[in-house]
């Protein structure tokens, strides 16, 4: 953990910047910097996010049952997240101390969607071009459509993969955007026979190429394992929900964080006082928080979450198949993979088809079909929801008044929770790869495999037209451009 | 059997000028336009390449900070462009992916590129996206549908 000091003083005279404007194959609008001495060695790596997301504000003065609907806005990737993490939010400010069976299959149902389709899109289509054509290949290959020319059958799947996801959603939250069906206190819908029947007819089909994608992964690994073993990779505490059995739960449990060394830091701990065990804390060259494991402190309490931290972290999963794979992962080169930062696709995978199973489980639930949709009981003026959204634990936390307005709020998302962690995986890559010297796209497109492995979300969902083009600058000490590389 | 138009709206309500693409979906859903089916999204996707089949023509409306004021009405063909690499695509990636997906050739398509200014979270339409947005109205209104 000593690098961090590295990292924040290495600043200041002497230093060139590089800065590279937004990712490709990243969510929103993110930059880059790597600061470079005179010899042309990295110091510094910075990820900014550029545009200030103004959350908080945005559902400030609202009424409370209007959020779980209004914080879908916030993301055009996730926001069935959104809409559910509010709602276990305001479980509590509604006095809902325990969810029907029907609701809580409704929304896990919605859930295990959401968490599919997310990851089918992230692996099929943004990162399979990296891992199938290596990360210096020629850029105009390295896409979706490169992927569908070489490997149709696959770009299929990850359509179909998401399409199963995306239907999934729609007849439990009611629409395929702007859903309503999750509601404090439970769920307004049930799933008809009719709807349930035709998502049962593809869950085989979806299991059976979930399954596939998990060995394609290994069998990239296997091709490759020496680099990926390095890729970015650095030691580092981890966080994650975890079910009172130990099992991997991305819908609910308590809270759970481990050091480098995978040793117990704290387990179980009731989310609905997470501010007991994480702080957030601010720097002035971003406005992404820079959260922290209060007991550690901000220098060494970074930490991970994720896909990567939540399969290596639980202790075991509770479907047949995906557990039998969480094993392999486990063991494979003692532990080589569980420990690279490109053991990200692997688990992803793996909770892909853990959630292909859990879908599967579900929708041959009678509960989902019929039952009593919601609870409530005495208001409370407090409610924390947390979960394990496709990127990793998300928090929502709501303050209430009497009069039922939103009067604070506080969300910490999974990049951010990830945001030093990136920063990390940056450095690492830059110090091998980059010497400062000469930009090349095989080696930025380095940089962009690390930070895909988190497959961050960076903005939300605005992207009219126009409104991404790739820009890289080169700047010189006193700040003034020395080439830039535009891509419209 | 699906309707042999397709409207795919796209923007953020919440997100300013965005919510152009939204609005005109709702007045077009309220016209219940027969032989049209609207979708809106946030963004659009690879799936969507699956909402074009079985289509003779699909229009695509989104906010443009690219298009001359008050919109434009653009021909659409396939092509490969950087969204290919992002989490949303343009709308000639999505006729790209249908290419590549279905193995076919995509239905005729338009884009209406409707100008926008800002889009500040939580912020209402701009006066000029106003004004551009009851523009692009009256040449969907006027259209035999399609």
């Amino acid at each position: 953990m000593t690098e961090a000091k590295e990292l924040e003083t290495a600043g200041g005279d002497g230093l060139r910047r590089v800065v590279i404007e937004p990712m490709t194959r990243v969510e929103g609008h993110g930059k880059v910097t790597l600061m470079l001495d005179e010899d042309g060695h990295v110091r510094q790596a910075r990820l900014h996010i550029v545009e200030f997301r103004g959350f908080e504000k945005f559902v400030q003065g609202r009424p409370y049952w209007e959020v779980p609907v209004m914080v879908q806005r916030l993301c055009g990737i996730c926001p069935v997240s959104h809409h559910l993490a509010a709602c276990k939010a305001l479980d509590q400010v509604v006095g809902a101390t325990y969810l029907t069976p029907t609701a809580e299959k409704i929304r896990r149902l919605m859930h295990y969607g959401q968490i599919l389709q997310s990851h089918a899109l992230h692996f099929f289509h943004l990162s399979s071009p990296d891992l199938l054509f290596g990360f210096d290949s020629e850029i105009g290959r390295r896409n979706i459509v490169g992927v569908a020319a070489a490997y149709p059958e696959l770009a299929r799947q990850g359509v179909l993969l998401r399409r199963f996801g995306q239907e999934i959603i729609r007849v439990t939250a009611g629409k395929r955007i702007h859903g309503t069906g999750a509601v404090p206190g439970g769920v307004n819908r049930t799933v008809t026979e009719t709807e349930r029947d035709a998502l049962l007819g593809e869950a085989g089909q979806i299991i059976e190429w979930s399954e596939a994608a998990v060995q394609l992964v290994r069998q990239l690994f296997d091709r490759n394992f020496e680099e990926y073993r390095r890729f970015a990779t650095f030691p580092a505490h981890s966080l994650s929900l975890i079910r009172a059995d130990g099992a991997l739960d991305l819908y609910h449990g308590g809270l759970r964080a481990r050091d480098a060394q995978g040793g117990a830091l704290f387990d179980h701990v009731d989310y609905s006082r997470y501010w007991e065990q994480i702080l957030e804390n601010v720097k002035p060259w971003s406005y992404m928080k820079f959260p922290f494991l209060r007991e550690l402190g901000p220098e060494d309490g970074w930490y991970r979450v994720g896909p990567l931290t939540r399969v290596t972290g639980c202790d075991f999963i509770p479907t047949p198949l995906a557990e039998q794979a969480r094993r392999e992962f486990i063991a494979y080169a003692d532990g080589a993979a569980a420990r690279a930062t490109l053991g990200f696709h692997w688990a992803r995978m793996i909770e892909m088809l853990h959630a292909a199973e859990v879908v599967s489980e579900l929708l041959k639930d009678d509960d989902i079909l019929d039952g009593e949709l919601r609870t409530d009981g005495a208001h409370h003026g407090r409610g924390v929801g947390v979960l394990e959204a496709p990127r990793g634990t998300l928090i929502h936390h709501y303050r209430v008044d009497e009069h039922d307005q939103v009067v604070r709020a506080n969300l910490i998302v999974s990049t951010t929770h990830n945001n030093e962690a990136m920063n990390r995986a940056i450095r690492e890559v830059a110090l091998r790869y980059l010497d400062g010297r000469e930009l090349t796209e095989g080696l930025l497109n380095h940089i962009e495999v690390a930070i895909r492995a988190f497959d961050p979300c960076l903005s939300c969902a605005t992207h009219a037209l126009g409104k991404m083009p790739l820009m890289l600058e080169l700047l010189e000490p006193d700040g003034t451009v020395a080439h830039t590389l535009r891509r419209d | 059997m699906v309707a042999p138009v397709v409207v795919l709206a796209v923007g953020n309500p919440s997100r300013g000028d965005d919510a152009i693409g939204p609005e005109l979906a709702a007045r077009l859903a309220a016209a219940e336009l027969p032989g049209v089916e609207v979708i809106v999204d946030f963004q659009l996707q690879v799936e969507h390449a699956l909402d074009l089949q079985g289509r003779r023509l699909a229009l695509f409306i989104d906010a443009a900070v690219d298009a001359q004021a008050p919109y434009e009405v653009r021909p659409l063909a396939p092509a490969r462009d950087p969204s290919h690499t992002s989490h949303a695509l343009s709308p000639a990636a999505v006729l790209e992916t249908f290419q590549r997906v279905c193995d076919a050739l995509p239905p005729p398509a338009l884009l209406l590129a409707v100008r926008a200014e800002s889009f500040d979270l939580g912020a209402p339409l701009t006066l000029a996206a106003r004004g551009n947005l009851e523009a692009a109205w009256l040449w969907l209104s006027e259209r035999d549908w399609l």
